[in-house]
């Protein structure tokens, strides 16, 4: 069985006609974990037991015949700063070096109730925050297409976690890039859903009206699955939209024709990776050809002004949520503080990186007294020009496609000396997360010297299902070709 | 605007952390590279431009008349489930069994 390119269908049949156990399927993945993760290191914890618990229970279910949940046995994994009760949680951070959660995450209850395996916590960026995850306390991952490069981030270990195998599945989340920037630097596909979409309950908060929580998987029939089980409203999620979900994997396959395609020439500049805009223009190209699209120039002219609006925004947000890490219900505690202001002070420099502290530091400064007008208040306007730009752009086209990032992965050391070039690897994601509309990387080929490319499709708030039609498309018209 | 030795030092107090003279001059450098680039949203005519702080407050469940816009989130004040103090004391750093413990603060 090549663990490799095994789908979510796959593993059903696999295991409903009883060619595989759910038992042994996690056994081989635990396998090849051991054997080839030491290197790519995407991987921080393994949740073992719960794994092989989950994989009996499919298995009894199995043996019975008695019908088998939508994931019954799929092997995944989950981003570390996605909570799971009992299993060691870090945020890829030494501040939560020994950090067991007592409650989990909706997300992923939603993921074990259907059936799935966890297998494990993937590594990522420290508290979500990086274009890399070299910024993870723990050691960077490295891209399984080329190991000296970066697999993106900040969801870096969730994205080659997939690609290399280890599992069908996982989940990530993205704030201002973090699910598909990685999934187009690995190869994979990478879903961020609307804002309110899916549950933040039990996602370590990083930018409360900025994250989201998001599948990576090898197909967009896989991504339109797992949407339908972990979106919905969650009473404990005041933000998560009383929405109904529809059955998004029953519509993958209603044609696109005369789907209106926005192309934003602001996506598509001069000087830019000449090989990742043929892709992405080719891409483009076969959907007009092949499935009808229509493709139609616009224009989203505040672009320029997404990346400093949302280091604005998301840092003032993050200097806020992460006030919590003080030493003294859980966490990393300083035990040389002999006062109680002390204690805050040296149990958050000894426990943060540095990446985090400077976040904090620039997000403490746009709040602070005298300077909240002229940068926090300032971001949340052009934040609404922003949005203002995508109204203007959905009412003459369905959906967008850009390139997910300006280039293929990077080396690793690359950038990690100059704070604003790492920021800048996110220009065409963070606009997506300031308006909250979903989008979606789907791989639409290879640079000559074999690194992946995505394209990105955005689309109107709750519009998931032209995310997937469209990529469906896309993937059935590229295997044709 | 330019940030100087003095704003590092009021903001990391505001931030509760305690930073080393090389992380101070090492923050006043990134710091000013990421203001100065931040500088360009003043190109941008926002006068008249309401702020927008969260994604819903643009397709929020619909008002409807005699509700508060935020009715979708509310819910009956009645006592639910809580956290046992035992899983709510497993991750303290000190803890006396019912508290968690930490160093005094110091009276002025």
């Amino acid at each position: 069985m090549d663990l490799g390119f095994l789908t979510i269908a796959g593993t059903l049949t696999a295991i409903r006609e009883r060619q595989v156990t759910a038992t042994t399927l996690a056994e081989d993945f635990y396998r090849k974990i051991a054997a080839e993760d030491g290197e790519i290191r995407s991987f921080l914890s393994l949740s073992k037991e719960r794994a092989m618990e989950a994989a009996a229970k499919v298995d009894a279910l199995a043996a019975k015949g008695a019908p088998l949940p939508p994931l019954a046995g799929v092997p995944m994994a989950v981003k570390d700063v996605l909570l799971t009760r009992g299993v060691r949680t870090t945020a890829g951070s030494k501040i939560l070096g020994n950090y067991i959660p007592p409650y989990d995450c909706t997300a992923v209850s939603r993921l074990e109730a259907a059936g799935a395996v966890v297998l494990g916590k993937t590594n990522c960026d420290e508290f979500a925050m990086g274009s890399s995850t070299e910024n993870s306390a723990y050691g960077p991952v490295r891209n399984p297409h080329d190991k000296s490069r970066v697999p993106g981030g900040s969801s870096g270990g969730s994205a080659a976690a997939v690609a290399a195998g280890f599992a069908v599945a996982t989940l990530g989340s993205d704030t201002g890039g973090s699910i598909r920037q990685p999934a187009s630097f690995c190869g994979v596909v990478g879903l961020m859903p609307t804002y309110g979409r899916v549950s933040r309950y039990g996602l370590i908060a990083f930018a409360s009206s900025l994250d989201h929580i998001g599948p990576f998987t090898h197909s967009v029939k896989d991504a339109a699955i797992l949407l339908g089980i972990i979106a919905g409203r969650d009473p404990l999620d005041s933000t998560s939209a009383n929405i109904p979900v529809p059955d998004y994997a029953a519509e993958i396959n209603k044609p696109v024709r005369g789907m209106k395609i926005g192309v934003p020439k602001e996506y598509f500049t001069e000087g830019m990776d000449a090989e990742v805009r043929t892709a992405v223009e080719d891409a483009i190209q076969l959907l007009a050809a092949k499935a009808g699209c229509e493709v139609v120039p616009i224009s989203l002219p505040h672009t320029p002004y997404a990346i400093p609006t949302y280091y604005l925004v998301a840092t003032a947000e993050a200097s806020s949520n992460l006030a919590r890490y003080d030493g003294v219900r859980y966490g990393h505690r300083s035990r040389e503080s002999s006062t109680l202001s002390e204690m805050y002070r040296r149990s958050r420099d000894q426990g943060f990186g540095p990446e985090v502290k400077r976040r904090i530091m620039l997000g403490t400064y746009a709040l602070s007294a005298g300077y909240y007008d002229a940068y926090y208040l300032k971001a949340q306007k052009v934040r609404t020009l922003l949005t203002r730009d995508f109204e203007e752009a959905f009412a003459k086209v369905d959906a967008i496609i850009t390139p997910t990032s300006p280039t293929p992965a990077f080396r690793l050391g690359e950038k990690v000396d100059d704070p604003l070039s790492m920021y800048l690897a996110d220009i065409f994601t963070v606009t997506a997360d300031l308006v909250g509309v979903p989008g979606i990387s789907i791989p639409c080929g290879n640079s000559r010297e074999g690194l992946p490319i995505g394209m990105q499709i955005m689309a109107r708030h709750f519009d998931e299902s032209t995310l997937f039609r469209l990529g469906h498309a896309y993937e059935q018209a590229r295997s044709a070709a | 605007m330019k940030v100087s030795e003095k704003d590092v030092l009021y903001v990391a107090d505001l931030a509760n952390l305690e930073l080393t003279p090389e992380e101070r001059t090492r923050m006043l450098r990134d710091l000013n590279s990421i203001l100065e680039y931040v500088d360009r949203l003043n190109q941008l005519d926002t006068s008249g431009v309401p702020p927008m702080a969260q994604v819903s407050d643009r397709y929020g469940v619909p008002a409807k008349s005699g509700t508060t816009r935020f009715e979708y989130a509310m819910r009956a004040d009645e006592l639910g489930e809580c956290l046992d103090r035992e899983l709510a004391l497993a991750n303290a750093p000190e803890s006396d069994g019912t508290f968690f413990k930490v160093p005094k603060v110091i009276e002025r």
